[in-house]
């Protein structure tokens, strides 16, 4: 049986952050269970189309999925389980945020299935939190804390943020022991990317006017080197560019974006690649419950994948997992030989001490490589 | 057409500083002597380039025949020859100035006497024309006409009391200039039985009818058949078709006679072949000796120009063969830099033209290019007696080959408000100027005369001047010659390799300061790499000025998962394309931005 990932978009959240530029907002009045009736039709319809697949993770994120209430939920998942074969040993994750759950939501989420958390902490820091437009502070996550561990997660990740502005080399370092102590199984760390279109873009973007309340460069790099050092002394192991865990707990779902792996999101402008398509699904969210309601498809965007693009996607996205990419895969997958298609590529990154090649055909990033990842990427598309 | 009145011609140009008004003027007249209606007239109909419109100059000689009914009764035929507004194109504006037998001054009501004003007053007044002035925008709250018309008859030494006072733009008082045209402009004189002699004061190619000349007839008769003989350039040809210009369109007549002005067609494939300046005569009863004043017009300002696409190449060569066809001024020949490739070195008249021909090119001709700092023509003596003209930097013997270098030097007249006159002062000063004369046209305004050296005004000598008088200084020159100079080759070196496109020859004095903001601007420029890149101006191989672009130390996608491929994908795709577009200079890549970026370097 093939296997198959699902993603469930939940676009609602308690107040849109500084720096997000992900689909989400508060809810109006009702929205949630109109949302939560529209997706339910859309979870059953589409999956008649996979009868032949064994789905084998499920991820609920956001927004901030954690803020349907437990009925709400219960009918996602009992759609879910009635239209696909879900493996008994799925990893379902539920994203939370830190003061949007207690201990008898979090007991529901067990009895449902639920087997796995990430929690959307980023700092340890309450004026760095503040900053961020985060509505917790580091009580309120150490609240949520105690009562994920006391109902018996023992699958949980943790999201943190450096070159935040105002961060500064002792804060994120505090951070950073503050999480330690707490023994999380996984951790992603990323470091900030101002996007356009979010209040952050505004006020610390180039040229703008509190620019100079990001980190430095140095202290950027600092940071970023002080993650992976404490992370790896404490029994973590980076398994992708942003993602550390401890052993046998990487995030099956996410390792699936990056090996190419077929997922099916669903919801309001959720991705998904099935066979060699990739498509995904109407942004607006009146539009997507109009049509959803309605019966009819909300996919409003496709493409085929050429090989070529294949290719490419197999090069840049299993290049950012720090097992990297092998010949073989590559030879299976496509029928070609590596070399043929980027022996070229392959030759200048390794001499500019991006890459390495071992005996067995294995490719990965060095640590310099991981720095600069988008400079080896670029290498890859046409 | 034959049989004409000789009497009944007036043949008259319209001279003006930038923006006095002169194409409104040239479409008033057309409109009310009834050639066009107002609805047909697109604004301004004689400057019919878009570019033109847009920059509100004109750039080509245009011309128009119009016939207007006088007071007196009788009809009279109008030539209007519009000429060229920019110094570039002096030399066009004197060839029309020749083919005409009066002028008409607009004088800007608010504004006054402008330094260009004044050249063409003079310049028509040496062509022996007679001039007689308007005073335009009367219109406008801050309109002077009493004082203009003081300042025209001290500054000029012409009569101006009777002056028509007009605005063009609302069609005031236009019946007073074209009776003025009528009594003040005198008829032609030639007799239509000598031999064939007419001034060549334009041309344009067409891909019909072949060059079509513009041509003011002193003497003599042409008309289909006439066996014509350019005598500057040589050329010869049977006449096609000789005609008169309606608006915008050309309409064919019997023949051509002294005193008329019109063009002529003969399967002429390149203008070339019909310079500027140049006589046409009878091949074979040809006139004793040709009009004076023709002179072979030389490029004065060069640069490199490069397909940002290398494969565009022969795309570049196909515009610019095209583009010359009808600017016989245009120069290019083929060349070759490390860091550009291919490409070509092209002479222009002056910064202006310059421009003009780079975005007809990439308008036009829809080309991506990159453009070298352009420079003048510099003079190399060798040692061993030899002399080179010098337009690419990059072929400056050794110096040890070099006796001296001279550069070409210009007559600059800039008229100034009094209370500018100190900053208009520095900034000559700061450009190597020698002041010659300070003369006060009336309190408030002042004519400073420098020599200035041709390589310290192409670059950014309009727009310093314009920010530092705030708009109320005006600016014209001359070619006067060559001087020996304290000339030096700066060369420009990233990650130790010389950047030959980026060479350029600067005054001694000048090379520090211009190194250091050449490697400022170029760090801003190029994208860190990898690895450090040192950025180094030298003379001679003795850096004077270094920056560093600084390692890269990061480029990184923290977040990649199911929704974000697509979108990041077209991140890098978007990355991949900006690689594309910049070259490879050993192993750096910069930016083609950054080539053109070091053309503009004064911020003040």
């Amino acid at each position: 049986m093939k296997k198959l990932s699902l993603y469930i978009h939940i676009p609602f959240c308690v107040r849109k952050c500084h720096y997000c530029d992900f689909l989400s907002a508060p809810p109006r009045e009702n929205e949630k269970k109109e949302y939560v009736e529209a997706l339910c039709g859309e979870i059953r319809r589409e999956a008649a189309a996979f009868g032949e697949y064994s789905v084998d993770t499920i991820f609920f994120g956001g927004g901030t999925p954690s803020l349907l209430e437990q009925e709400e939920l219960e009918k996602v998942m009992k759609a879910l389980q009635d239209g696909f074969i879900i493996e008994e040993t799925a990893e379902i994750t539920m994203e939370a945020n830190p003061g949007t759950v207690d201990r008898k939501k979090l007991e529901g989420y067990r009895r449902l299935g639920i087997n796995r958390l990430s929690i959307g902490l980023q700092s340890a820091n309450d004026e760095e939190l503040k900053e961020l437009g985060r509505i917790h502070g580091w009580e309120t996550f150490l609240t949520t804390w105690k009562a994920v561990r006391e109902c018996g997660f023992t699958n949980v990740n943790i999201d943190l943020m450096s070159a935040l502005p105002g961060q500064t080399i002792e804060s994120y370092t505090d951070t950073l022991k503050k999480i330690l102590a707490l023994e999380p199984e996984h951790i992603s760390a990323y470091s900030l990317i101002i996007e356009e279109g979010t209040d952050f873009f505004d006020r610390f973007g180039p040229g703008k006017a509190e620019e100079d309340r990001l980190p430095s460069e140095e202290a950027d790099r600092t940071m970023y080197a002080l993650t992976g050092k404490l992370l790896q002394e404490a029994g973590y192991s980076r398994y992708e560019i942003s993602n550390y865990s401890r052993p046998g707990r990487e995030c099956r779902h996410n390792l699936g974006y990056w090996t190419g792996k077929e997922y099916l999101g669903l919801g309001l402008g959720a991705s998904s690649l099935v066979g060699h398509t990739r498509f995904s699904r109407e942004t607006n969210l009146e539009t997507y419950l109009q049509a959803a309601m309605a019966g009819e498809s909300t996919v409003v965007w496709q493409q085929d994948l050429s090989s070529r693009d294949q290719m490419e996607e197999f090069m840049f996205l299993g290049l950012r997992c720090t097992k990297g990419i092998s010949a073989k895969e590559f030879r299976k997958r496509f029928s070609a030989d590596i070399s043929a298609v980027y022996g070229k590529q392959l030759h200048k990154l390794k001499s500019k001490g991006l890459i390495t090649v071992d005996e067995t055909g294995q490719i990965v990033l060095t640590s310099l490589g991981l720095d600069v990842s988008n400079q080896v990427f670029v290498e890859f598309l046409k | 057409m034959s049989g004409i009145d000789q009497s009944k011609i007036r043949n008259f140009c319209i001279v003006a500083h930038i923006d006095h008004g002169k194409s409104t003027l040239a479409d008033r007249i057309i409109e009310q002597t009834g050639l066009l209606t107002s609805r047909e007239m697109q604004a301004q109909v004689l400057d019919n380039m878009d570019l033109e419109r847009e920059r509100g100059i004109t750039i080509k000689a245009q011309t128009v025949r119009t016939v207007y009914k006088a007071k007196d009764g009788e009809e009279y035929i109008f030539n209007l020859i519009d000429t060229p507004g920019h110094v570039d194109f002096n030399y066009e504006v004197s060839r029309a100035l020749a083919a005409c037998d009066g002028a008409i001054l607009v004088v800007d009501a608010a504004q006054g006497i402008e330094a260009q004003t004044l050249a063409n007053v003079y310049l028509a007044l040496d062509h022996n024309l007679d001039v007689f002035p308007v005073i335009n925008k009367i219109d406008l709250p801050s309109a002077e006409p009493e004082r203009v018309i003081e300042e025209i008859e001290d500054v000029i030494g012409i009569e101006a009391q009777d002056a028509p006072q007009i605005s063009a733009k609302n069609g005031l008082n236009i019946d007073q200039v074209l009776e003025a045209i009528v009594e003040k402009i005198p008829a032609p004189g030639g007799s239509s039985e000598n031999p064939l002699q007419a001034l060549i004061f334009d041309s344009l190619y067409d891909s019909y009818k072949g060059v079509i000349v513009f041509c003011r007839l002193m003497e003599g008769t042409v008309r289909k058949g006439t066996p014509i003989k350019m005598m500057a350039t040589g050329a010869t040809a049977e006449v096609v078709e000789v005609g008169y210009f309606g608006a915008g369109q050309f309409i064919p007549c019997e023949e051509l006679s002294a005193g008329m002005v019109g063009y002529i067609t003969a399967s002429i494939k390149n203008v070339k072949d019909t310079a500027v300046g140049d006589t046409i005569t009878n091949a074979a009863n040809p006139c004793k000796e040709p009009l004076p004043g023709y002179k072979k017009v030389n490029s004065m300002v060069y640069c490199g120009m490069y397909p940002a696409d290398g494969a565009k190449y022969p795309d570049l060569r196909d515009a610019l063969e095209k583009l010359q066809l009808n600017d016989a001024a245009l120069q290019y020949e083929p060349e070759t830099s490390i860091a550009l490739g291919f490409g070509f070195r092209c002479g222009f008249l002056g910064l202006l033209h310059l421009e003009i021909i780079q975005e007809r090119l990439e308008r036009e001709y829809n080309l991506d290019l990159v453009t070298t700092a352009p420079g003048v023509i510099y003079r190399v003596h060798k040692y061993n007696g030899e002399v080179i003209e010098l337009t690419n930097p990059s072929n400056l013997p050794d110096p040890t080959e070099i006796d001296y270098m001279e550069e070409p030097i210009v007559n600059a007249e800039i008229m100034v408000k009094t209370e500018f006159i100190g900053a208009i002062m520095g900034l000559c000063q700061e450009r190597r100027g020698r002041h010659v004369s300070m003369e006060y046209m009336e309190e408030t305004r002042a004519l400073l005369k420098y020599e200035l050296p041709l390589n310290e005004i192409i670059y950014d000598f309009f727009d310093a001047l314009k920010s530092r008088s705030r708009g109320y200084a005006s600016f014209d020159y001359e070619m006067k010659g060559y001087e020996q100079s304290e000339l030096v080759k700066l060369d420009i070196l990233i990650n130790k390799e010389e950047v030959d496109a980026l060479s350029f020859i600067v005054h001694k004095e000048s090379a520090y300061e211009r190194g250091r903001k050449m490697c400022e601007k170029l760090k801003e420029e190029i994208p860190r790499h990898l690895f450090e890149i040192p950025i180094q101006a030298a003379v001679g191989g003795k850096v004077i000025a270094r920056e560093t672009v600084k390692a890269m130390r990061k480029d990184v996608l923290a977040k990649c998962y199911g929704g974000d491929i697509t979108r990041k994908k077209k991140l890098l795709e978007k990355q991949k394309e900006g690689k594309k577009r910049m070259r490879q200079v050993g192993n750096v890549e910069i930016p083609q931005k950054a080539f053109m970026s070091v053309l503009k370097l004064d911020n003040d």
